[in-house]
């Protein structure tokens, strides 16, 4: 029994061991960033923003985000126990707006400044929003797909989800977009495959059998553009003209390949870094613009190893 | 004769030799999880001054809340030699159910606890009585209900969550504080309360009535119930329905806390509720378990994770340590098992 205990101990102070050594200093500015997601690339470039700034500015920042963006109760769990540790401010990209905004009002009250980043929340809580206007980004492929497809044909959308905000601004950025300026090009199907490489494969493969005059794929994010790449690769049909949204290497690749013939990426590393900066100045009392654009560019072979464009582009 | 007779009592008090150690094997397992707990909390305690705060005391009761209801729910069927995967989404799933009744349907709130309760009983009679009539194994049973109420959750949301704003009174099952409007200063919320209230009536239940003798009965031998004259079916299903209303309960406690239904959420916490039950010692092969055992396991696994947080440890080293915990603490059982 003693040994057990013992030995139940000598794992826990193992664990607290690890733990200390990479505890922070205590002198510094502690910011913790509670993000949507943690282990997709591109919360990890977010990520990475964020320690370049919490390098260039000396302060402290930690990052995390719950498994799947489904888990809103286990991000406001990660939201309470950021804000146990008194911050000096806190980034938030919120998975439900409505289900944080009782941990915000505290944080509010305690006078922890509030950051948003990724997608805005609905409240006036936070001081300012670091945030891509997908609307924009999605209007500039919508642009792009009419130019390589000569402004007529059959095109389909495969989208992450009908749910979050980024998933309604990208399709109907893209949508309203043909409707206002492309009346020749159809619209067939738009599907949501969750982001999900495979199902999103399965989709875009059933879009081509029901259509196979088929001119063009917009895939709105990583995982959608990496099914649709998929799908049409599967299919065996050549000539159709794929846009998809983000970066990695799947899609990086298929670009250099001729496969895909570009896509919007992003700054998602500018969206880490804004969001820290912005929360210092925040901290410091001064004025911090309400919405930061923290901007989206079009890529494809031409530019992809542009060092503007290289550094924004994650794999 | 009189030899005979030497022979029945020594038979009559290994009988209740056998029990005593039973109580006593029981006892010592939820020493161990307990002194593993009080260990955690020393140890966080210790390391970081942000942890023994009474907000993030309270933090930590309110985020076991709902995976501890849950793995109450698992533990009633895992006593009995059987697994359940769906109460992560069977929970959605009633709480769904509640946003229908509540949000769509506008009726009145008692109708959307009953109706979210009353769901989760019908799910698990369903899932009973594939398992025990149509003889599926509990694991692809259950396996086949999550999926069709993950779906199902899909399908009656239109794939967006259901808010309760309609309801204002709905937030205050799981947020509210009964005990912070008597004791302002530890305003403990009514959520960790349902917990302790639905692990006290599960533990009574296993304790102190025939269904919960029955429920140990067919976890240690079920064919020796069956032959003994047990309504083996009945029971079986009966726990399995006494399960899924107590995810009815959860679905209500994590809707209310969010004040809305989430239809993609639930996957996976099965499985975090399948670890707090092994963590507070109920045997996987059935026949043995308490649910004080998995409510300190549910406590045990807020705490570590609540206290990495805490101190800052990266979220990927997080998950390394709390797989580790989960493994050590069954261990330790399995050596104590052996050695008794």
């Amino acid at each position: 029994m003693f040994t057990r205990r013992t030995f139940l101990g000598a794992v826990s102070a193992t664990a607290v061991v690890a733990a200390t050594g990479v505890a922070r200093a205590a002198d510094k500015l502690y910011i913790p960033l509670i993000s949507k997601g943690f282990q997709h690339q591109f919360w990890q470039a977010v990520k990475a923003g964020a320690d370049k700034a919490a390098k260039e500015f000396g302060v402290d920042v930690t990052f995390e985000g719950p498994d799947t963006e489904a888990q809103v109760d286990k991000q406001i769990d990660m939201l309470s126990a950021a804000l146990a540790k008194h911050p000096a401010a806190i980034g938030f990209a919120a998975l439900d707006s409505q289900a944080a905004i009782p941990l915000l009002k505290k944080a509010q009250e305690v006078k922890i400044p509030v950051i948003a980043f990724d997608s805005g929340v609905d409240s006036d809580i936070p001081v300012a929003t670091c945030s891509t206007d997908n609307v924009a980004a999605a209007a500039l492929a919508a642009d792009k797909m009419a130019e390589l497809i000569g402004g007529e044909g059959k095109i389909a959308l495969v989208v992450h989800d009908q749910t979050s905000r980024t998933g309604i601004d990208r399709r109907d950025g893209f949508v309203n977009q043909v409707k206002a300026k492309y009346p020749k090009i159809q619209i067939v199907d738009i599907q949501y495959g969750a982001g999900d490489q495979l199902q999103s494969t399965e989709i875009a493969k059933s879009i081509i059998t029901a259509n196979p005059d088929i001119k063009g794929f917009f895939g709105a994010n990583e995982g959608s553009a990496i099914g649709v790449i998929n799908g049409v690769k599967e299919s065996g049909k050549s000539g159709i003209v794929i846009i998809g949204y983000d970066s990695g290497k799947v899609q990086k690749q298929a670009i250099t390949d001729g496969v895909m013939a570009g896509a919007i990426t992003q700054n998602p590393v500018g969206i880490g870094y804004e969001t820290v900066k912005a929360a210092i100045a925040a901290i410091k009392g001064e004025a911090v613009t309400k919405h930061i654009d923290t901007g989206f560019y079009w890529y494809d072979k031409t530019n992809i190893t542009d060092p503007k464009i290289a550094a924004v582009l994650y794999d | 004769m009189s030899n005979m007779q030497a022979t029945t009592e020594s038979v009559q008090k290994d009988n209740a030799g056998a029990a005593l150690k039973r109580r006593f094997d029981g006892a010592q397992q939820k020493l161990l999880a307990f002194a593993s707990l009080i260990v955690l909390v020393l140890v966080f305690t210790f390391a970081s001054p942000n942890f023994m705060q009474t907000s993030n005391v309270l933090a930590i009761l309110q985020a076991t809340s709902v995976n501890g209801i849950l793995a109450v729910a698992a533990t009633l069927v895992i006593i009995t030699g059987g697994i359940d995967l769906s109460v992560g989404t069977l929970m959605t799933f009633t709480a769904i159910t509640a946003g229908v009744f509540l949000t769509y349907w506008g009726l009145p709130l008692p109708i959307g606890i009953l109706a979210a309760i009353g769901a989760g009983v019908l799910c698990g009679l369903i899932s009973g009585t594939i398992i025990s009539k149509m003889k599926v194994p509990p694991f692809i049973a259950t396996l086949g209900m999550m999926l069709i109420l993950k779906g199902l959750s899909l399908v009656i949301s239109g794939t967006k969550p259901i808010y309760f704003n309609s309801t204002p009174s709905f937030p205050v099952i799981s947020t509210g504080s009964i005990i912070g409007d008597i004791i302002p200063s530890v305003p403990v919320p009514n959520g960790v309360l349902v917990l302790f209230a639905v692990a006290a009536l599960a533990s009574y239940i296993l304790g102190r009535t025939v269904l919960g003798r029955y429920c140990f009965a067919l976890g240690s031998n079920e064919e020796a119930a069956r032959l003994s004259g047990v309504n083996v079916d009945a029971w079986k299903i009966s726990i399995y329905a006494l399960s899924g209303g107590i995810c009815g309960i959860a679905g209500l406690v994590i809707a209310s806390r969010l004040n809305s239904a989430q239809p993609a959420l639930g996957q996976g916490y099965e499985l975090d509720a399948i670890a707090a039950v092994v963590i507070g010692g109920t045997s996987l092969s059935g026949g043995r378990g308490t649910i004080l055992g998995t409510v300190i396991g549910a406590l045990i696994m807020s705490v570590l994770l609540n206290g990495l947080r805490i101190l800052s440890m990266p979220q990927e080293w997080q998950t390394v340590v709390t797989g580790s915990i989960i493994i050590a603490a069954v261990y330790a059982d399995m050596i104590r098992k052996k050695k008794a």
